[in-house]
C-alpha cells in the first residue's frame, strides 16, 4: 500500500471540506473494499478520510412508510435487524450473504453503494426497491445513481448519509455467488412494489440494470410462470475468469426465476 | 509520523506508525504479539482475526490509526494466567487443528460467533459462520466440534 495522510473528522462538514481540498482524497467507511484495493496498489490516494468518528450515521428506522438506513450501518446490523425481518426481509437476507461474518462486522451499506462494485449485492436492492440515496448535498433517485463500472452520480466531495427504501409488498434477492469471494456472479433482486414490479440485476454487467420485459410480465402476473416465453433484452454482459457473458445471461434468467418464486412464497405486506 | 494509542489485551500501548500501517502489522511488528497470523493478506483467510471493541474483525484490513482509543483483544489476551479460555480448551480437547496456523483466527472468530449467535450452535451454523476462516489443512471436522464444545463451555464460564 502506498502511504497517505489519514484523517478522522468528527463531523460531515469537516469530512466534506477535507475531500474538497484534495482531488485525490478518498472517504473510507468500513474499508472492506477500499483497503484491499489499496493494498494491491490498484488504487492510490493522497488522503484517506475515515468516516468512523462522525456521529449519527448509523441505524435503521421506519419513517412515513419507508425504511431509512444510515450510511455507516454495518452489514451485520442490516442482517439482524428485527424491523427489516418484519418489513423487508429480502434486504436482511441480502446483507447476510455479503462476504463473511468478519467482513459483515465492518463493511457498511453506504460504503458498498458508493463503491458501486459491479458484483456487489446492495446496488440491486437500491434499484429494485426504487430507493433514494440521501447525500450531504441532495437526494438522488436510484435509477440515476449507478452510472458505470465503479461510477456513481456522487461528486468527489459528496457523501452518502442514508438510504431511503420503499417498502415492497413482497421481494426477494437471489444470487449465484462466487464460492470464495461470495460476490455475485449474478444476483437478481425482484420487488413487487405498489403498482409495478421491478427487477434489478447485479454482477452481470458493468453496473446494476433493470429488465423491462420481465418487469412488464411480472406486473401483470406475479409468478415465475409469467416469465415463460419472455425473452429479456440484456445489455452487454461481463466476461471474466469466473464466467462468460453467455453463462451470465443464462444465470440472469435462472436467478430472476428463483427470486420470483421466493418472493411469491412470502406473505404480502 | 502519526501516533496511535489503544488498549491491547488490557494494556495501554502507543506507537508511531505510518498511516498505511495495518492493525496486524502494529500488533505483530510493534508489539511483538505474533499469535495473530497473516495468511492471505487479502481479507479472506481469517488468520488475523482479533476483536476490536468486542467485535471480530480481520486485522489485515484495518488501519492501526483507525484503532485510536479502541480496545483490542488478541489470542494472547484470552487465557487468564495458566487457565485457558474455554474456546482454547475446546480446541485442545477436540484437537481442532492440524498445522495450527489458522488456529488463533479460528478461536477469535469462534468467540465472536458465540457472542453473536449464542451458546447452542448446530453444525450447519458453525460451518456457515466459519466462512471467513480458512484451514488449508482442511481440518474442519474437529474445528467444528471444538467450536460447538467451546460455545457450550463458555456459557458456564
Amino acid at each position: 500500500m502506498y502511504d497517505f495522510s489519514y484523517h478522522r473528522p468528527t463531523s460531515l462538514q469537516d469530512a466534506v471540506s477535507l475531500l474538497a481540498k484534495q482531488p485525490d482524497a478518498k472517504p473510507m467507511s468500513g474499508g472492506m473494499s477500499l483497503l484491499p484495493s489499496m493494498k494491491l496498489r490498484l488504487s492510490k490516494w493522497t488522503d484517506v478520510v475515515d468516516l468512523a468518528a462522525i456521529p449519527d450515521l448509523s441505524g435503521i428506522r421506519e419513517e412515513a412508510g419507508h425504511i431509512i438506513i444510515g450510511a455507516r450501518t454495518r452489514h451485520v446490523e442490516v442482517a439482524t435487524s428485527a424491523l427489516l425481518h418484519a418489513k423487508l426481509p429480502a434486504l436482511a437476507e441480502l446483507a447476510e450473504g455479503i462476504g463473511d461474518p468478519l467482513v459483515r462486522n465492518r463493511g457498511t451499506i453506504g460504503g458498498s453503494i458508493a463503491n458501486a462494485d459491479p458484483a456487489a449485492d446492495y446496488p440491486s436492492s437500491v434499484v429494485a426497491l426504487d430507493a433514494t440515496i440521501i447525500t450531504t448535498r441532495r437526494e438522488i433517485a436510484a435509477d440515476a445513481f449507478f452510472t458505470g463500472l465503479f461510477e456513481t452520480a456522487l461528486a468527489h466531495d459528496e457523501l452518502i448519509t442514508a438510504v431511503r427504501y420503499k417498502i415492497p409488498k413482497r421481494a426477494a434477492y437471489m444470487k449465484f455467488r462466487h464460492p470464495a469471494s461470495r460476490y455475485a456472479i449474478v444476483g437478481a433482486f425482484v420487488a413487487q412494489m405498489e403498482g409495478a414490479v421491478r427487477v434489478a440485476i447485479t454482477g452481470a454487467g458493468p453496473h446494476v440494470f433493470r429488465i423491462a420485459a420481465y418487469e412488464d410480465a411480472l406486473t401483470k402476473t406475479f409468478s415465475s410462470a409469467a416469465l415463460d416465453g419472455v425473452t429479456p433484452k440484456l445489455p452487454s454482459l461481463n466476461t471474466d475468469l469466473h464466467a462468460s457473458a453467455d453463462y451470465r445471461a443464462h444465470a440472469v434468467v435462472e436467478m430472476v426465476r428463483r427470486a420470483v418464486k421466493a418472493a411469491a412464497a412470502r406473505k404480502s405486506i | 509520523m502519526p501516533q496511535v494509542t489503544m488498549q491491547v489485551n488490557g494494556r495501554s500501548v502507543s506507537g508511531e506508525v505510518e498511516a498505511r500501517t495495518l492493525l496486524v502489522q502494529f500488533l505483530r511488528e510493534h508489539l511483538e504479539l505474533t499469535g495473530t497470523h497473516v495468511g492471505c493478506d487479502t481479507t479472506q483467510c481469517g488468520c488475523c482475526t482479533v476483536h476490536v471493541d468486542g467485535v471480530g474483525i480481520k486485522s489485515c484490513t484495518m488501519l492501526a490509526l483507525a484503532c485510536e482509543g479502541a480496545n483490542i483483544t488478541t489470542i494472547e489476551g484470552l487465557a487468564k494466567g495458566d487457565v485457558l479460555h474455554p474456546m482454547q480448551s475446546a480446541f485442545s480437547e477436540h484437537h481442532g487443528l492440524q498445522c495450527g496456523f489458522c488456529t488463533p483466527g479460528m478461536i477469535m472468530s469462534a468467540i465472536d460467533m458465540v457472542n453473536r449467535k449464542g451458546h447452542a450452535l448446530d453444525e450447519t451454523t458453525v460451518r456457515k459462520e466459519l466462512e471467513g476462516n480458512i484451514c488449508r489443512c482442511t481440518g474442519y471436522h474437529n474445528i467444528v466440534k471444538a467450536v460447538q464444545a467451546g460455545a457450550a463451555a463458555m456459557k458456564g464460564a
